[in-house]
């Protein structure tokens, strides 16, 4: 039976899965949206993991990663747990050794990773600000009524992209509006927009690094070419966006699964996907932090509980 | 008279064995939580910092319990924190919660400013209010070294928490202590307990100083227990700044002879000049720090604190002059637990793994497995 590793990122947005062979080779990538449910998304990648490999398959070791990272490895039994940077750092630098910068733009937050000689020696993360986001350009391209597809293509028509103020969405927005609203040409707007998230996101995110080349390009947004000409622009160098840039979470948490090599790989196996899992959540009344406290259940066992400040849920279970 | 006062960590202890020990009645507002904080944002000016809302929140429980005046610090210096007890009382005064206040603040002209409003406050023969705030002292010196024990613990113990539960327990029974020997007994107690606390024996630890503001280093609601969530991840956390110290520095003027901050002695040629809060000594810190051999730095600081804006402005200087990696964490009402969390984890993945090569450059390998060494899983403890 092969072995495969596997890297499951769950995000707000998006929950991916990424299977390797033993040698790290990209098996088979899924790309799904989370929608806020992230028990079924992480159920459907993995159905659509066999799907595509056959039942005949072993999982030597599962690594998890995202914001739902906790959650994810409860239920499907991960060796390792990993936070986005270190996973998103750790795939960069196998898919382009000697990596210097990592820009990672995805849907809900966008982050900056400096490595030097193969090792994380800076790194920040937006969390807040959604200029400079997938969703805002997803945003952007509906109100302008255009594919997000063909929304870099357009970028790359300009000639003279026009100056957006991309502080904020907000300002963003309207100042597009206004631009829209003096004729601009719709490229000259979708370019200029481009070149203001690129600003706004070096500015903010990027404050203070020594952005070195060679520079990867990666997450949802990099499939974008109007962004990756801003970028290229702006850094006076070219960006490489690696095959996988969209998963590259998943591909990091796979990558670290394999690193580590259990002898026995806690995975609890692909026959849950037809398990079934509730998460809820309730109010504890305990003291005045009333925190809102989140169960994972399978069945009538709880398998996990979060949220809790003082320990008193979260030490009730054994994980 | 009913007199209360701010929360910051574990202060309450010591200003209420020395607010009784002049015969004051006291009432110790309810343990910072959520409720606090919402009840500090409705009433706090949305820019001002999160200690003033925090402590608008204590002022706010604390009436509900009867407290009728209050005790806090004020400041001097190019701080607006100096501000903050007239704005306080300004906004307290709005909502219709009358109080008076008594503001102590560090005597710049002489140690009798602070005298005088003792004078005002005290209730009792003088030498049994001095009897009263010497206890105060010994208190203030048995929370910080049991809380250094409780640092050096976190990283090691095997199930987290069971530092901080015998801590918790302590902490109690120190307030109920009514004598020196008192004092010196629960200590010891404290520390036999945690010496039998179960260890994992894992991997080489990460030492982590923390610098920055006062409030968002002692007050565990407003830096999301950072501490304990470090502890949780192998790490073991140094402070420069602990009660006993500050109290020494500010109120008593350093007469004590305690090893104070010299930033004017570690700070240049980063920073030459006091910037107002903890700013200076926040980089005089980070240098210390690197001196002595820790991997990192965390700065904390509630958001648009200028002073710490200041020292963070120059901390890449000093990170790349003195090789520590530095990462300020900015602080409000907005703060997300899993942002920190994860900003944490990859700080810590970092440090371990830079660790990782500095040791392999020595020997001459290089593993990668570093990354995994330590508390991997503990992390979902806090999540
Ligand atoms: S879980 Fe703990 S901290 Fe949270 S409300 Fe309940 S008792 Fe309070």
């Amino acid at each position: 039976m092969p072995k495969i590793y596997l890297g499951i990122d769950v995000g707000s947005v998006s929950t991916n899965v990424v299977a390797l062979d033993e040698q790290g080779q990209v098996l088979t990538t899924v790309y799904l949206r989370t929608r806020g449910q992230p028990i079924q998304a992480i159920q459907e990648g993995l159905r659509q993991v066999v799907a595509t490999l056959g039942k005949d398959i072993s999982v030597a070791a599962a690594g998890t990663t995202g914001s739902g990272r906790s959650l994810a490895a409860v239920m499907v039994g991960a060796d390792v747990i990993k936070n986005e940077i270190t996973a998103h750092a750790f795939a960069a630098s196998f898919a382009v050794p000697g990596v210097q910068t990592v820009l990672e733009i995805g849907g809900q937050d966008s982050k900056i990773i400096i490595l030097r000689q193969g090792i994380v020696t800076d790194f920040a993360m937006n969390t807040v600000c959604a200029a400079g986001t997938g969703s805002f350009l997803d945003q952007q391209a509906a109100r302008l009524g255009i594919p997000i597809e063909e929304f870099g293509r357009r970028a790359l028509e300009s000639r003279s992209p026009v100056r957006i103020a991309g502080r904020c969405a907000v300002f963003a927005e309207s100042d597009m509006i206004h631009k829209q609203q003096q004729g601009h040409p719709l490229e000259d707007i979708i370019a200029g927009l481009c070149e203001a998230l690129v600003r706004n996101y070096l500015n903010n995110v990027g404050k203070g690094k020594e952005i070195l080349p060679p520079v990867v390009f990666q997450g949802g947004v990099a499939a974008n070419a109007g962004m990756r000409q801003a970028f290229n622009r702006a850094l006076g160098t070219e960006v490489i966006v690696p095959k996988h840039y969209g998963v590259m979470g998943a591909l990091g948490a796979a990558l670290l699964a394999r690193e580590m090599r259990p002898a026995v790989s806690a995975f609890r196996g692909f026959d849950l996907t037809g398990r079934e899992f509730r998460s809820g959540g309730f109010e504890c009344q305990g003291c005045a932090n009333h925190c809102e406290v989140v169960e994972l259940r399978e069945g009538r066992q709880v398998l996990a509980r979060w949220g809790d400040r003082c320990g008193k849920w979260s030490n009730a279970v054994a994980v | 008279m009913k007199v209360t006062f701010p929360h910051m960590g574990h202060l309450w202890l010591i200003l209420k064995t020395a607010l009784e020990g002049i015969g004051l009645e006291v009432v110790v507002p309810p343990p910072c939580t959520r409720r606090t904080l919402e009840l500090g944002v409705r009433h706090a000016p949305e820019s001002a910092c999160l200690p003033l809302k925090v402590n608008l929140g204590n002022f706010l429980e604390a009436k509900e319990l009867g407290a009728d005046t209050i005790v806090m610090a004020g400041g001097v210096g190019p701080c607006r924190i100096g501000y903050y007890a007239q704005v306080q009382r300004e906004i307290l005064r709005d909502i219709g919660c009358e109080y008076k206040m008594v503001v102590f603040e560090p005597p710049d002209v002489h140690f009798s400013e602070v005298w005088d409003k003792v004078k005002y406050l005290n209730r009792r023969p003088w030498q049994e209010g001095v009897r009263g705030v010497i206890l105060a002292w010994q208190k203030a010196c048995a929370v910080d070294s049991l809380e250094q024990e409780v640092q050096h613990l976190r990283p090691r113990e095997a199930k987290p928490g069971q530092a901080d539960a015998v801590f918790q327990q302590a902490l109690g029974e120190l307030d109920a202590a009514g004598s020196r020997g008192e004092i010196k007994k629960i200590v010891k107690k404290a520390k036999s307990e945690m010496a039998k606390i179960p260890r994992h024996g894992g991997g080489p630890l990460l030492r982590v100083g923390i610098v920055g503001e006062i409030y968002t280093l002692l007050e565990p609601l407003v830096n999301l227990n950072i501490e304990r969530r470090l502890g949780a991840l192998g790490v073991e956390v140094v402070r420069g700044l602990f009660l006993s110290r500050w109290i020494n520095d500010n109120l008593f003027k350093g007469l004590l002879p305690l090893p104070g901050h010299h930033p004017e002695k570690t700070a240049p040629p980063f920073l030459n000049h006091f910037v107002g809060g903890h700013g200076w000594e926040s980089v005089g810190d980070t240098v210390t720090f690197a001196r002595h051999g820790c991997d990192g730095v965390i700065q904390l600081a509630p958001l648009t604190c200028m002073p710490e804006i200041v020292a963070h402005s120059v901390m890449p200087a000093v990170q790349e002059a003195r090789g520590i990696p530095v990462m300020t964490i900015y602080l409000d009402e907005q703060t997300g637990e899993a942002g920190l969390q994860t900003r944490l984890e990859a700080f810590v993945d970092m440090l371990r793994w830079q660790k990782g090569r500095k040791a392999a450059e020595r020997r001459g390998t290089y593993l990668q497995q570093k990354l995994f060494q330590g508390a991997e899983n503990k992390c979902q403890k806090f999540t």
